[in-house]
């Protein structure tokens, strides 16, 4: 769906369409969920939309991602299909996973989307081994591992990231930090405070940056890359974010105040912020910012309903379904 | 003319095959480098192969078998081995929630090729936490193979298989095995062991009673069916070699002229694959053969003791294993 190396200053219109994208798709998910034609939870990463677009627009063609429970975004900004994850969504058998996965699972390895993940950091060993395959066949490769603040307090967190380093793999671990891993707040959750700073602990570099902030996220991203790309090892990529949205559908948020989510919403949001930039800055003009918008808006509306028309996930073969 | 070998070299020949014949092919564990592997079955491989190809890894079970499927749905060929089997617990997520589900979770659009090796099993008195025989637990994944070698031709041939089967695939070694000598004909290439995994095989034929047991204890059963011959009972005995999945016809099939079934494990008996061997006979026709009730001779339900007499008397021995037959024979 969309280029790789999509620079927020120099394509601006990709960028932000993709953001775009990625809001509709989840505005989109919510209102079906309300209409009762979804099935089980979801993670909804409205709010988080600079994270995913400013991270794999500064990837190559070929390179890999993982991703995690919180992940509509990943898939998107990473070129795959509205239609074929809103068929998944919609439990069709056309859908990515052919209603096997559903949210938390939705993959596409033949492009590079190497998986969401239901486990909390199940997918940072996975992303380490992607890795040593780009070193042990030479690809010239990256692999960009998304995980959570609630990530780090894993064990896999540290096993990961330690073997990336002796190893010298070419992985960027991208730490969303979203302030929360549920309901528990990062500030309580992490020793130390900082996902960022534990990189100095592993020998390699750790950078924190404002995640809602699309240039900043791109920018360390592209160097993190370039480094891992020329053999330089993995970088720790902490970005500062907010969801607007409960954890997933049970959530009362009982854990923070009203008061708190409007001001990242009104303050902080980073495709208001993406869009300010551009036209205070004169990369787009407002004309092109709302035409951009609606291509998004007009993009997840087809998909949705070109996901209705799919057919529906069949039990023919599942009997069979768990062996290669 | 068949060669012998120990059943430790016949995993080493089997790696090496598989290192030399597929480039995509690496094994990767704790100490399995320069020291050898704590059982020596690596050993010498690292000089053949070099560093990137035969890697030692940090103590990170989890990170070892998690990077294994990052490298296998990549397009490696990755062999892991679990120092201990024990130690599958620290990587039970990548195991289980991760190798286990990726084909089937991700739309049957992905493969995770990995062969995990471990040593299993008791009697070297290395108590509670280095004894274990955990077969069972991967047996109840969908999504899982799991194969359990009891002579030196199988510790080959059985990891051939694995490592050209399509799915993750555990195969766990017994500890006590791997220094038993029998006959062995290396394979020419990988390619040659065509029989794919979840074949039983009768390595004993026998008229009076069939004796199932995989890994050691089917080591042991065939004792027991020499033992049992002196006194004029024949056994058959059968190596079940995969439990997951279970070649319940071959099992059927000698039921159906023994009318006697005796099953054998060193796991505890609860839950264990003994009773899904049982239930494929009772839940088929095999049935209406049986003679007498079914008897099983397994591990007790404790954590294995330290002790020699201790530990001797929680693992099934040969004479448990002909005692249970003379019962089976006089029902
Ligand atoms: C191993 C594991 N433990 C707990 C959970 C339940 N759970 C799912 S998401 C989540 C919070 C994760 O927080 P974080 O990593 O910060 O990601 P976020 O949800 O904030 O995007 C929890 C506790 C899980 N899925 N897996
Ligand atoms: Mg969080």
């Amino acid at each position: 769906m969309s280029d790789f190396q999509r620079d927020p200053r120099s394509t601006p219109e990709p960028v932000l369409t993709n953001m775009w994208r990625i809001r509709k798709f989840e505005e989109a998910l919510e209102e079906l969920f309300a209409r009762g034609m979804l099935h089980g939870t979801m993670h909804l990463s409205i709010g988080q939309e600079a994270t995913a677009e400013g991270a794999c627009g500064a990837l190559q063609p070929g390179d890999y991602i993982t991703s995690t429970h919180r992940g509509h975004g990943h898939t998107i900004a990473h070129g795959g299909q509205p239609m074929l994850m809103m068929a998944e969504l919609l439990m069709k058998d056309t859908g990515y996973c052919r209603g096997r996965g559903g949210s938390m699972h939705i993959a596409d390895v033949a492009s590079g989307n190497l998986g969401a993940n239901g486990i909390v950091a199940g997918s940072m060993t996975i992303a380490a081994g992607a890795g040593l395959t780009q070193v042990m066949k030479q690809t010239g490769r990256i692999v960009t591992c998304f995980f959570g603040d609630g990530a780090a307090n894993e064990g896999s967190f540290h096993e990961a990231v330690n073997l990336s380093a002796i190893w010298q793999l070419p992985v960027v671990w991208l730490c969303e930090n979203n302030q929360y891993g549920m309901s528990m707040a990062q500030e309580l959750s992490t020793a130390g405070g900082s996902v960022a700073a534990r990189a100095s602990a592993y020998g390699i570099e750790g950078v924190a940056v404002d995640g809602n902030d699309v240039f900043a996220v791109h920018d360390a991203v592209a160097a993190a890359a370039h480094q891992a790309r020329s053999g330089g090892g993995p970088t720790i990529v902490e970005c500062s974010t907010y969801r607007y949205r409960g954890h997933s559908k049970s959530d009362r948020n009982l854990y923070r105040t009203q008061h708190e989510i409007d001001e990242w919403r009104d303050e902080r949001d980073p495709i208001a912020r993406y869009e300010h930039r551009l036209e205070t800055e004169g990369l787009l003009t407002v004309s092109d910012i709302d035409r951009y918008r609606r291509v998004a808006a007009d993009d997840i509306r087809q998909a949705v309903q070109e996901a209705l028309q799919q057919p529906d996930a069949t039990t023919t073969d599942l009997a069979e379904s768990a062996y290669a | 003319m068949p060669e012998t070998s120990t059943y430790a070299a016949a995993v080493r020949a089997a790696l090496d095959l598989l290192l030399r014949h597929d480039d995509r092919v690496f094994l990767a564990g704790e100490d399995i480098g320069v020291y050898g592997g704590a059982f020596g079955v690596t050993d010498g491989l690292l000089a053949s192969y070099g560093a990137d190809r035969v890697r030692d890894t940090p103590i990170s079970e989890d990170a070892i078998a998690g990077m294994a499927v990052g490298a296998a749905i990549t397009g490696l060929r990755p062999i892991i081995e679990m120092q201990f089997s024990d130690f599958v617990v620290n990587a039970m997520d990548p195991i289980v929630n991760q190798a286990a589900k990726l084909h089937f979770m991700y739309g049957g659009k992905v493969e995770v090729p990995l062969v995990l090796r471990a040593p299993g099993g008791g009697g070297t008195g290395a108590a509670a936490q280095h004894s274990q025989s955990l077969e069972a637990w991967f047996a109840h994944v969908p999504g899982l193979k799991v194969a359990l070698p009891s002579t030196v031709q199988d510790a080959c041939d059985l990891l051939l298989a694995a490592a050209a089967d399509p799915n993750p695939v555990i195969v766990l070694e017994h500890k006590l095995l791997y220094k038993t000598e029998g006959p062995f004909t290396l394979p020419a290439s990988p390619n040659e062991v065509t029989e794919p995994l979840g074949r039983a095989r009768v390595t004993r034929p026998g008229t009076d009673l069939t004796i199932v047991g995989y890994s050691i204890m089917a080591a042991r059963a065939l004792e027991a069916a020499e033992l049992l011959a002196q006194q004029g009972i024949d056994a058959a005995v059968i190596d079940l070699r995969s439990v997951r999945p279970i070649d319940h016809d071959t099992v059927r099939a000698s039921v159906t002229k023994t009318g006697r079934l005796l099953v054998t494990h060193e796991a505890p008996q609860s839950a264990g694959v003994g009773a899904e061997v049982i239930t494929g006979v009772v839940e088929s026709d095999a049935l209406d053969y049986l003679l007498a009730p079914v008897e099983r001779v397994c591990g007790l339900e404790v954590p294995m003791p330290y002790a020699r007499e201790l530990e001797r008397s929680v693992i099934p021995q040969v004479d448990d294993v002909v005692a249970a037959a003379e019962r089976l024979m006089k029902a």
